[in-house]
C-alpha cells in the first residue's frame, strides 16, 4: 500500500522590504532605460549636440564672436562653387579609398600571419599595435622628418642603395605629397585592421579548416571558401569604422603638409579648419564639415545593408 | 582669517585717495600701495611662447613683480605655442569667457573686431609719445575708426645670407643685389655650386606670405584696389611677376622648399644647404646662442658667416612683409580697465625698454622711437633690422588689412598662385585662378 505523506506547505518567509528604487528597477524596461541613460547623456552631449549645433551654424552667417542670421543654404551654395572645396572633395575620396584598400589588404595579411603559432607571438601582437598607440601628431612629426627634403632618411637610404641619384621631393611634389600622406595613414591604420581581423579569425573554428583540408582544399581554397565568408561581417564593420575615421582625418595632413602644396593634399577637415578657425568663418567651416555627412551616410547605409545581407546568408 | 580694523581700512582708502589725487607713479610709490585696483586683481594674459626665451622669463619674473608693485595687479601669463593660439582665441571669444588679454599675430584683430574693446585711448597716447606707429602695426590693429588692439611689436623679416659663399661671387652686404634680376643671376651661380636660395612655396603660415607678398608688390601687383572691393590681382604686373618667379625658382632656388613649413628654411640654413632665405632674426640668433652646435662646412661658427639684407626690389619698388603682434582685450571682460592700465604700463618707456632689450633685435618694435634704441649698436649683424619695418606693408594692399585679406592669407591664395605656376601651370592661368578666388572672397 502506497502511503502518501502529506507535506506541510513551506511557510512563506517574507523577504527584506524592498525600497521604491529596487521595485522600480525590477521593471525590465525601466532598468534598461536606467542602464542606457549614461550612454544617452554622453551621446547627446558629445555627438548629438555638436551635430545639431553644426547644422545650426551652417545655415547662418556666423563668424567668430558675431552671432549670425539665418541664410538658408547660402553657405552650401558658396562652397559648391569653391574650387578649393572641389579639390578637397576629390582628395578626401581618393585618400579614403586608397588607404582603405591598402589597410584592408595589409591588415588581413598581417592578421593571417599573426594567427599562426610562433615563438614570441604575444610580444609581436603587442608590438604591431605601436603605430596605432602612439599619438598621431607625434608619429606624424617623425614621418615629417623622414620626408624632409633636406634630412630625409628615406632619400639617404635610397641614395646609398643606388636606387635614386637625386633626392625625392616627397612633400613638395603634388602627387608625391598625396602618396606620402597615404603611406603614413596606411602605416598608422594597418595595426587596427590587423588586430581587429585577428580577433575575427580566432572565432573561426579550426575544425572547419581541418574538415576542408581533409576534403582536399588547399590553403587558398580554404581561405576563399572558409575564412573569408566567416570573416566578412567583421571585416565590413571594421571597414565602416575606418572609412568614417579616414574621411574626417585632420591631424595627419595638418602636421605633414598643412593641405599643401597648392592644396594638393587638402581634405574636408583641414579646409574646414582653415576657414572656421583661420578665417573665423564658422558657418562656412560648419558647412564644409557637414558636406561630408551625405557622402558618409551613403557609405554607411550601403555597408550596413551589405552587413545585414552577409549575416543572413 | 585676518580681520581688518575699520580704522586701518579708512587709513588705507585715504592713502589710495591721496595717491589717485596726486596721480602718476610718484603718488603710487609714495602711498606704497596700488590705488586703482583692489588688492587681488589678477589679469590672465595669453601669449605666444617667445622665440627669445629670456623675454618670457623677464615677463614671468621681474615684470610680473613690478606690475604687482606698480599697479597692484597680479599677472598670470600663459604661454602657448604659436599654432595653438588662434584656436584658443576663437574658443574664448565664441564662448565669451577666457583670458583678459589675448596676444594676436598678423591681422587677427580685424577678424574679431566686433568682440574687442576699444583701446584707442591707450594706443593713441603711446603712438603720439613714440613718434607714430609703423604702417604694418597700424594696418592690422586699427580699422580706420578705432584701435581694435594695442600693437605689441613687429618681428622684422629680412634675408639672412652666408657671407663667405656670397663673397665668392663678389657680393657683400653693401653691394647685395637690389633687383630681382641681379638676385637671380647670383643665385644661378650659387645653385650651380649646390648653394641654392631657399623660400617656401608650401602652406607655411609665416614664411609663405612674408616671402611672396612683398615680391608681388615689388612688381606692381596687388590684391585689391584702395576701395577694398575691386579685385586687381589679374594684371600685367602680376603675370610678369609669376613668369619671373618660375624662372628664378628653377635657376636659383632649392626645389625642396616646395614642402617647407615655417621651420624648413631655418633647418636648411643651419645645415648649410642653402645660402640665403627670407626669415626673422631667429636663424642668426640661434646660431649665435649655440655657436658650438652650428658651424659652417669649414668648422667655423656659423654666426660669424652671416649677414642680413632686405629683399631685392622690382619695377614698382622694394617692399617687405613683417610680422606684427598685438594684444586684444575682448568685450567679454567685464571690466577692461585693469587690462588697459596694464597695457599702458607695459608699454611705458621704462618697462617696455627692458623687454625690448631682452629681444636683442628679434623685435623691431611697433613705433618708430625704437629705431634709436642702443640695442642696435650691440651686434652689427643685427643692425639691418633697425629700419626694416619702414618698408613694410601688410596683406590686403591696396585695400585694408581686413577679414578678406585674412581669408586670402589663410587660404594661401597668393602663395599657391606662385606654387601652381612653378608646378607647371601657365602663369596666366595661375593668376586667373587666384584672381577668381579673390573675387569670391572679397564679394563676402
Amino acid at each position: 500500500m502506497t502511503t502518501i505523506e502529506a507535506v506541510a506547505p513551506r511557510q512563506y518567509v517574507r523577504g527584506p522590504r524592498r525600497g521604491p528604487i529596487t521595485r522600480l528597477l525590477e521593471d525590465e524596461r525601466k532598468l534598461a532605460l536606467c542602464l542606457m541613460l549614461p550612454t544617452i547623456v554622453l551621446l547627446g552631449l558629445f555627438i548629438a549636440y555638436p551635430f545639431v549645433k553644426g547644422i545650426e551654424l551652417s545655415v547662418t552667417n556666423t563668424s567668430v564672436g558675431v552671432p549670425g542670421k539665418f541664410v538658408g543654404i547660402e553657405n552650401f551654395k558658396k562652397i559648391w562653387t569653391d574650387d578649393i572645396f572641389h579639390i578637397a572633395v576629390w582628395n578626401t575620396c581618393l585618400y579614403t579609398f586608397v588607404t582603405t584598400v591598402f589597410k584592408l589588404v595589409l591588415g588581413l595579411w598581417l592578421a593571417l600571419l599573426l594567427n599562426r603559432h610562433f615563438k614570441g607571438k604575444a610580444f609581436m601582437r603587442a608590438f604591431i599595435l605601436l603605430p596605432f598607440i602612439i599619438p598621431t601628431v607625434l608619429s606624424t612629426f617623425a614621418w615629417k622628418w623622414m620626408f624632409d627634403p633636406t634630412f630625409s632618411v628615406l632619400n639617404w637610404m635610397l641614395f646609398h642603395l643606388g636606387i635614386i641619384h637625386s633626392r625625392i621631393n616627397w612633400l613638395g611634389d603634388p602627387g608625391l605629397a598625396m602618396i606620402s600622406v597615404i603611406i603614413v595613414n596606411v602605416w598608422r591604420g594597418v595595426p587596427f585592421y590587423a588586430i581587429s581581423l585577428l580577433a575575427g579569425l580566432q572565432t573561426i573554428s579550426p575544425e572547419l579548416h581541418e574538415a576542408a583540408a581533409i576534403d582536399g582544399a588547399r590553403a587558398w581554397a580554404r581561405f576563399r571558401h572558409v575564412t573569408w565568408p566567416l570573416l566578412l561581417p567583421v571585416t565590413l564593420v571594421i571597414v565602416l569604422f575606418s572609412v568614417i575615421q579616414t574621411f574626417a582625418d585632420f591631424q595627419l595632413v595638418y602636421v605633414l603638409t598643412g593641405g599643401g602644396p597648392a592644396n594638393a593634399t587638402q581634405l574636408f577637415a583641414t579646409y574646414a579648419y582653415q576657414l572656421g578657425i583661420g578665417t573665423g568663418l564658422l558657418s562656412q567651416g560648419a558647412a564644409i564639415s557637414l558636406a561630408i555627412f551625405p557622402i558618409l551616410l551613403l557609405v554607411v547605409i550601403v555597408q550596413l545593408v551589405y552587413i545585414r545581407r552577409a549575416e543572413t546568408l | 582669517m585676518r580681520c581688518i580694523a575699520r580704522r586701518s581700512l579708512l587709513k588705507l582708502s585715504g592713502a589710495g585717495a591721496v595717491a589717485a589725487g596726486a596721480g602718476g607713479l610718484a603718488g603710487i610709490l609714495a602711498a606704497g600701495r596700488a590705488p586703482v585696483f583692489a588688492q587681488g586683481t589678477t589679469l590672465h594674459w595669453l601669449k605666444f611662447v617667445d622665440f627669445v626665451p629670456v623675454s618670457d622669463q623677464l615677463i614671468k619674473g621681474k615684470l610680473k613683480e613690478d606690475c604687482r608693485k606698480a599697479l597692484g595687479i597680479g599677472l598670470e601669463v600663459e604661454t602657448i605655442n604659436g599654432d595653438g593660439v588662434q584656436a584658443r582665441i576663437t574658443s574664448a571669444i565664441q564662448a565669451k569667457s577666457g583670458p583678459d588679454i589675448l596676444m594676436a599675430v598678423s591681422n587677427w584683430a580685424q577678424l574679431y573686431a566686433d568682440s574687442l574693446a576699444d583701446v584707442s585711448d591707450i594706443a593713441d597716447a603711446r603712438g603720439n609719445a613714440e613718434g607714430g606707429y609703423f604702417d604694418t602695426a597700424k594696418a592690422v590693429a586699427n580699422d580706420g575708426k578705432r584701435w581694435l588692439a594695442m600693437p605689441f611689436t613687429i618681428l622684422g623679416v629680412l634675408l639672412v645670407n652666408r657671407t663667405s659663399w656670397f663673397a665668392e661671387e663678389g657680393v657683400k652686404a653693401d653691394n647685395f643685389p637690389k633687383t630681382w634680376e641681379d638676385f637671380r643671376a647670383v643665385g644661378k651661380k650659387m645653385k650651380a655650386k649646390g648653394r641654392p636660395f631657399g623660400q617656401t612655396l608650401a602652406h607655411a603660415f609665416g614664411d609663405g606670405p612674408a616671402g611672396w607678398y612683398p615680391y608681388l608688390w615689388s612688381w606692381g601687383g596687388k590684391e585689391v584696389e584702395a576701395d577694398g572691393k575691386t579685385v586687381a590681382l589679374n594684371s600685367k604686373e602680376t603675370v610678369e611677376s609669376v613668369k619671373f618667379a618660375v624662372a628664378m625658382w628653377k635657376d636659383a632656388f632649392d626645389e625642396g622648399a616646395m614642402s617647407w613649413d615655417d621651420a624648413g628654411n631655418n633647418r636648411a640654413f643651419l645645415a648649410n644647404t642653402i645660402s640665403s632665405t627670407s626669415n626673422g632674426a631667429s636663424i642668426y640668433l640661434l646660431a649665435r646662442s649655440k655657436a658650438d652646435t652650428y658651424s659652417t662646412e669649414t668648422g667655423k661658427p656659423l654666426k660669424d658667416d652671416c649677414f642680413h639684407a632686405p629683399l631685392p626690389g622690382g619695377p614698382a619698388g622694394q617692399f617687405s612683409y613683417h610680422v606684427p603682434f598685438s594684444n586684444l582685450i575682448p568685450t567679454y571682460v567685464a571690466d577692461p580697465k585693469p587690462a588697459k592700465e596694464f597695457l599702458r604700463w607695459f608699454h611705458s618707456k621704462d618697462v617696455y625698454d627692458q623687454w625690448f632689450t631682452s629681444q636683442q633685435g628679434f623685435s623691431v618694435g611697433s613705433t618708430k622711437v625704437w629705431e634709436d634704441d642702443p640695442v642696435w649698436k650691440v651686434d652689427p649683424v643685427m643692425a639691418p633690422f633697425r629700419t626694416a619695418a619702414e618698408s613694410g606693408r601688410f596683406a590686403g594692399y591696396a585695400g585694408p588689412a581686413g577679414r578678406a585679406a585674412a581669408e586670402t592669407i589663410s587660404k594661401f591664395i597668393i602663395v599657391d598662385m606662385y606654387a601652381k605656376a612653378v608646378q607647371g601651370a601657365a602663369p596666366e592661368d595661375a593668376v586667373k585662378w587666384a584672381h577668381a578666388e579673390l573675387v569670391k572672397i572679397y564679394a563676402g
